[in-house]
């Protein structure tokens, strides 16, 4: 398992987003993210976390400041141009955003057929969309459509679109929202094996902190199959995990676990208080 | 106080006027993109010829009954007034100018509009507000390319064909209420009437509207289902505003054709 490479990611430079004449949705927001890294970005309900995963990938454009992205400023850049950097990142919506009209074979097999950068060949996109279904123990659904499937399924499926292409970038957008709690960990427990047995970035928004708890301190262990305790051996994690709070758009925390929990900061306290509680 | 006052107004106009020519901004930006698209790959054919099935096969039982009933109840109500005149034979006339410049091109795109203008912005606004278009984006698609284009390739081909089975339908219509029903006329007085009646002007303004209203349907419905914001119910809002804008201009463009050829 790899730990951090020290190389650039993701970069937001003083960035501030309003939509109209709407208080801004992110405000004067600076971080970046390294390769190898976990990032958990936690935040209430409309605290700016949707906003700032869509923003990270050209989707919503900046009204101040710069977006970098794999080392470009993306700012400049034409939607098509975007695509073949957008290639390089998997995304899970916080819905899911699978495609009605399509099967799931069709919805797993999307990027690999429409990303120009992608490049893959005819013949190996049924073994792909296979294979990533498979890893999320849904090999069995290639021919249903979202609409027959349940929540916690179709998110999974969003994680196998997510990570069909390998991308070495992987943003999730609250992904055990609405969930109950065993399917929540099974979703959490799908994006740790997918870090861990394929070294990606890992970025996650959400409003619990147990998942980014489980990000921090838990790993995926290929041998037994389950997730278990990065202490377990007494060693502690290679994998470095950084935590972002956001509050009504801006980043009021910035830093480690140990340093999220020891925050005197009261609307930090409350996501972790409300675990330990 | 009178340059505060003053101010207060200037404020106020702008902000009457910045949405709707904010919205005709991205009305325009939208459009352009979507006819460049028609010359850009890639071209998603089966996309094209889905949309054809929908709105072409699937609108065809709709347009044949509106232009069937259309052309009977212009041939009954001329009736009364030819009969006056002495000139019930000159009904298949009256009949054939009036669905083939105005009746069959207006009535084929209000059905058109009501079932396909609305399909579309409550389509496109469902994928929207479910993040299906963010999704598109995020997988290297361009929606305009893959969903308006499309769209828009389609209702241009379909409903100007749709508009001629309306218009020929409605003939028979005029013709079943003049000859079999009030025997107005006879069979061949009323065909070769309306047949010879028709000059290329007729056809030319006859097929100019629904390429027109095909293109105005079509980009009003993607607009509005595009931008649809505020979940379930902002789809029906952008449903019912796209079947609403899109009837208007379908009626004041229409007048501005039609006087476009009666000049000519």
């Amino acid at each position: 398992m790899g730990g951090n490479t020290g190389e650039t990611i993701l970069r937001f430079e003083n960035v501030t987003l309003r939509f109209e004449d709407e208080e801004p949705a992110l405000n004067d927001v600076s971080f970046e993210i390294c390769a190898g890294e976990s990032c958990v970005v936690l935040g209430a309900a409309g605290s700016g976390k949707t906003v700032l995963l869509k923003t990270a990938v050209g989707l919503l454009r900046p009204s101040a400041g710069r977006v970098f992205l794999f080392d470009r400023d993306i700012a400049p850049l034409r939607e098509q141009e975007l695509f073949a950097l957008r290639s390089k990142v998997g995304i899970l919506f916080q819905e899911g955003g699978l495609f009605d009209s399509l099967t799931i074979e069709e919805n797993v097999g999307y990027p690999l057929v429409n990303q120009p950068a992608v490049n893959c060949p005819a013949v190996e996109v049924r073994p792909r969309v296979e294979a990533a279904l498979g890893f999320v123990e849904l090999g069995h659904t290639l021919e249903k459509f979202p609409s027959e499937l349940s929540g916690g399924m179709r998110r999974r499926v969003g994680i196998a679109r997510a990570n069909v292409t390998e991308p070495p970038l992987v943003l999730y957008d609250s992904p055990t929202a609405g969930l109950d709690p065993i399917t929540a960990h099974t979703i959490m427990t799908l994006i740790l094996k997918e870090r861990d047995t394929k070294n990606t970035t890992t970025v996650i928004v959400t409003h619990r902190y147990q998942d980014g708890f489980l990000l921090a301190n838990f790993q995926y262990n290929p041998d037994t199959g389950a997730v278990e305790s990065v202490f377990r051996n007494g060693a502690g994690g290679e994998r470095r995990t950084r935590f972002l709070v956001l509050r009504e758009g801006r980043l009021i925390f910035e830093g480690s676990p140990q340093q999220l929990e020891a925050s005197p900061n009261p609307y930090v306290q409350k996501f972790v208080k409300r675990l330990y509680n | 106080m009178v340059a505060s006052t003053s101010d207060e107004r200037r404020r106020l106009l702008f902000d009457f006027l910045k949405p709707p020519v904010l919205a005709l901004q991205e009305f325009v930006a939208l459009s352009g993109r979507a006819f460049v698209n028609v010359f850009r790959k890639p071209h998603y054919f089966n996309d094209i010829s889905l949309q054809m099935d929908v709105i072409g096969v699937g609108s065809l039982p709709i347009v044949i009954l509106t232009g069937f009933f259309s052309g009977a109840v212009m041939a009954l109500q001329m009736s009364r007034a030819l009969n006056q005149y002495g000139a019930s034979g000159q009904v298949g006339q009256i009949v054939s100018i009036a669905l083939v410049r105005e009746m069959g091109p207006v009535l084929t795109a209000l059905a058109v509009a009501g079932r396909n203008g609305s399909g579309i912005a409550s389509e496109l606004g469902s994928m929207k507000v479910t993040e299906q278009i963010d999704a598109m984006r995020a997988l290297g698609t361009d929606p305009i390319q893959k969903l308006v284009t499309p769209r828009l390739i389609a209702m241009a081909i379909v409903l100007p064909l749709l508009t001629i089975i309306s218009d020929f339908v409605g003939l028979i219509g005029g013709y079943m209420v003049s000859v079999p029903v009030l025997r107005l006329t006879t069979a061949s007085q009323y065909w070769s009437t309306a047949w010879r009646s028709l000059e290329y002007n007729d056809i030319a303004q006859g097929l100019l509207k629904p390429l027109v209203f095909a293109i105005i349907i079509s980009l009003v419905g993607c607009f509005y289902g595009i931008r649809t914001t505020g979940g379930t119910q902002g789809v029906g809002l952008s449903t019912t505003r796209a079947v609403v804008v899109a009837l208007v201009w379908v009626f004041v463009t229409t007048f501005f054709i039609g006087k476009l050829f009666v000049n000519l």
